[in-house]
């Protein structure tokens, strides 16, 4: 089957066939990856920039691992950098950037929609890496390729999602991909940190205790306690956070004895997630890392339209 | 000054309960009579039979941006774009630059408005000087001049202490206080409503109860002091009802609603339209529906349109960066007719909300039809279908969310004091 997205601006609009192919093809170049030369030919000749308007280390690096390593020209640019300081619009700069032709502009953007706002200005494909609290669909990909991994199938599976789901677009991204592929998504998290209409978005149940969002699970997957984003209105304290909606070596008990423990990263330890269980045996939080540069890498060559595989 | 014979209208003054068809002469920019079979001799002849003939339209809520943000609008086009739109009178907010906060700027306005404008202007200054919460304007000078109300609008006042001191003032010199009731802790970096899309979006919600507690302390203020506030741009379920009640308790209270509010939902942000981005956001279906219902039972005093031209750099941006507010003088009339033609409301009461509605609201004597009056008049033909063309606006700014929305009934002729400052191609 053929892949007919130009953009991938986030799971809401791909049907579950789409994901599939992504998961399949990201599997197929996961070999590429344990290569002594990882490298194939398959995106020689094009140009990818990763525009990250927006702090970003793992992402970053992974998008660019995964086009290098088929061999397109990836170029960086960072908000910090960008002529975005020096006051030009977000459209301009998208406007000088294709100018350049690039073939690929991959946006990571502090606000929502600004991948949405490119795709309707510029020629070439956009690959949204994180655009604020609404979406992050290559986190996502890479969530459920792991799960798969781990589980053999995503239908069916209880996944728990617990942390800051206000300000998440991993969240979201992560509901409508496990609710396309047939999972059951629990959301769990403070008062303040449940928006409101999430369960609109998918097959969700929202929880205000973690004991019962866990209970069961096949899949526990904790969300960043974003330090540097919260106000203290939003909690009384990391401790008593860490005391209500952390995972410990007690609670985690309470899943499945066979669940896989995921974090988008990068972890607050002792916070939402404690180092016994970050690095205990059910923990597939590198899984997650590593999955990373094969789905991104699917998306890079999917998006691209290059015909055929056969150059693996 | 031309005599001008407006023909076999159906005249509707709803002030006066007049709604019958007949003719009205203009003479000397008076209306000098309004009668059958008038003797239209030597004078230009307006045939509006199968129109409608009423009082000129008053927006009491615009924003001409001038002086100092010209390149948004001015008072030549924005008044133009209010006479295209029907109406003959506007009550313009004091958030220019710098603030309509003294006698310069308000002098300013009304001799500009006098010289160039369109359409009749009556400045609203603002509560504090500068709009900086914290000190009272000069509003009793304000007043004598000219300014018709005082209000911070965008920037409401936050401190209570000010706020009660402010109506307590403003009562022995009848000046209205205008509300933008909004609790600005409440709502934060809020961008669009709070709800479902704004999840969906990951965008910031403003709560509806940011608007539902301000108009609460505002109404109290004015049962604690006796002052005249005038609920600004209405738009949540509960505002509707604190204003309700409050009516009921007697306490003096009156209350506008937007168009777009009635008219559209947060739904509209979908696709991060910032044409679809204003303060307050877009609500709720059941918030919009309370809004209808509030102008069905007379709750809702006056129909304005928050008219807030902004240049196509500050909509053309990422959602969160971009400017609040829309464009609405052009399209307040067909969308207020489609009450009518849902039912909600006759012709007539729609007529009054664009009318003597908002006149009464603010003490100004127009928005009825008088043998010796000043003729402001507006010939609608209330059926004629058109689409709406962002780039044919006559405001400066385009950035409006009905762009190419079919729309029913418009102005065909727009006369302010007996001159057509208006005529439909």
């Amino acid at each position: 089957m053929s892949f007919k997205h130009k953009h991938i601006l986030g799971i809401e609009q791909m049907a579950k066939e789409d994901i599939q192919l992504i998961l399949d093809t990201a599997d197929a170049f996961k070999e590429i990856n344990k290569r002594d030369i990882k490298k194939v030919p398959t995106l020689r000749g094009k140009t990818i920039i990763n525009a990250f308007f927006e702090a970003s280390t793992r992402t970053r690096l992974s998008f660019e691992i995964a086009g290098k390593r088929l061999s397109a020209d990836t170029v960086n640019i960072s908000g910090s950098t960008s002529s975005v300081v020096k006051g030009e619009t977000l459209e301009d700069t998208a406007k000088n950037i294709e100018a350049m032709a690039p073939d690929i502009i991959v946006i990571r953007h502090g606000h929502s929609g600004a991948p949405h706002y490119l795709a309707e200005r510029v020629g070439c494909s956009i690959v949204n890496a994180g655009d604020g609290a609404h979406e992050h669909p290559s986190q996502a990909l890479l969530d459920l390729l792991t799960m798969r991994d781990h589980k053999g199938r995503i239908e069916g599976l209880e996944v728990a999602i617990v942390g800051d789901i206000t300000h998440s677009r991993v969240a979201r991204s992560d509901i409508y991909a496990l609710t396309r592929m047939g999972a059951k998504v629990r959301l769990c998290g403070p008062g303040t940190m449940l928006p409101p209409g999430i369960e609109r978005l998918g097959n969700v149940k929202v929880f205000t205790s973690m004991r019962e969002a866990i209970k069961d699970a096949d899949v526990v997957m904790m969300l960043r306690i974003q330090l540097e984003r919260q106000s203290n209105i939003m909690l009384p304290s990391l401790r008593e956070y860490a005391r209500f909606y952390g995972l410990n070596p007690t609670n985690v008990k309470l899943a499945k004895p066979d669940a896989i423990i995921m974090h988008p990263g990068p972890m607050n330890r002792g916070v939402e997630i404690s180092s016994l269980v970050a690095d205990g045996v059910q923990n597939v939080i590198l899984d997650q890392v590593e999955n990373g540069v094969a789905v991104r890498m699917a998306l890079l060559y999917l998006v691209s339209g290059v015909e055929s595989m056969q150059t693996l | 000054m031309a005599k001008i014979l407006i023909k076999g209208g159906r005249v509707i003054s709803p002030a006066q309960k007049i709604d019958e068809t007949c003719d009205i002469l203009i003479d000397k920019g008076k209306i000098a009579a309004i009668g059958k079979g008038l003797d239209g001799k030597g004078a230009e002849m307006i045939d509006a039979s199968g129109k409608v003939v009423t009082p000129g339209l008053i927006d009491i809520h615009v924003h001409l941006r001038d002086p100092g943000l010209e390149y948004k609008e001015d008072i030549v086009t924005g008044t133009l774009s209010a006479v295209t739109g029907g109406f003959t009178a506007v009550a313009c907010m004091p958030n220019t630059k710098p603030v309509n906060d003294n006698q310069t700027v308000t002098t300013y306005i009304m001799n500009k408005a006098a010289k160039q404008g369109h359409c009749r202007v009556f400045p609203i200054a603002s509560i504090t000087k500068g709009l900086d919460g914290e000190s009272m304007t000069e509003m009793g000078e304000l007043k004598e001049l000219g300014v018709c109300a005082v209000s911070d609008d965008g920037k409401p006042v936050s401190n209570p202490q000010l706020m009660r001191r402010a109506m307590e003032y403003a009562r022995p010199f009848g000046i209205t206080i205008i509300s933008h009731a909004e609790d600005l802790d409440l709502v934060g970096s809020g961008v669009m409503n709070d709800g479902p899309v704004a999840t969906e979006l990951g965008l910031k919600g403003i709560p509806w109860v940011a608007e539902d507690a301000a108009t609460a302390r505002e109404v109290m203020l004015a049962e604690f002091t006796g002052a005249h506030l005038h609920v600004a741009h209405v738009s949540t379920k509960g505002s509707i009802e604190i204003v309700r009640q409050a009516k009921k308790r007697g306490v003096n209270v009156t209350c506008e609603a937007a168009p777009h509010h009635f008219t559209l939902t947060d739904e509209a942000v979908r696709g991060y339209n910032t044409n679809a981005k204003m303060n307050p956001p877009l609500r709720s279906a059941e918030d919009r529906e309370a809004v209808r219902q509030g102008i069905a039972d007379g709750t809702v005093d006056a129909i304005a349109t928050d008219h807030a031209p902004h240049h196509i750099d500050e909509k053309n941006v990422e959602f969160n960066l971009a400017m609040n507010g829309i464009v609405g003088l052009e399209t307040a009339l067909p969308l207020t007719l489609s009450l009518v033609e849902d039912g909600l409301i006759d012709l007539p009461k729609a007529v009054a909300l664009l009318t003597s509605g908002p006149a009464a609201v603010l003490g100004l004597p127009l928005g009825q039809l008088k043998e010796g009056d000043a003729a402001d008049l507006t010939v609608i033909d209330p059926g004629l279908e058109w689409t709406v063309d962002a780039k044919k606006l006559a405001s400066k700014s385009k950035n409006t969310p009905f762009d190419g929305w079919l729309m029913k009934g418009a102005a065909l002729y727009t006369i302010v004091a007996g001159k057509i400052a208006y005529k439909r191609d």
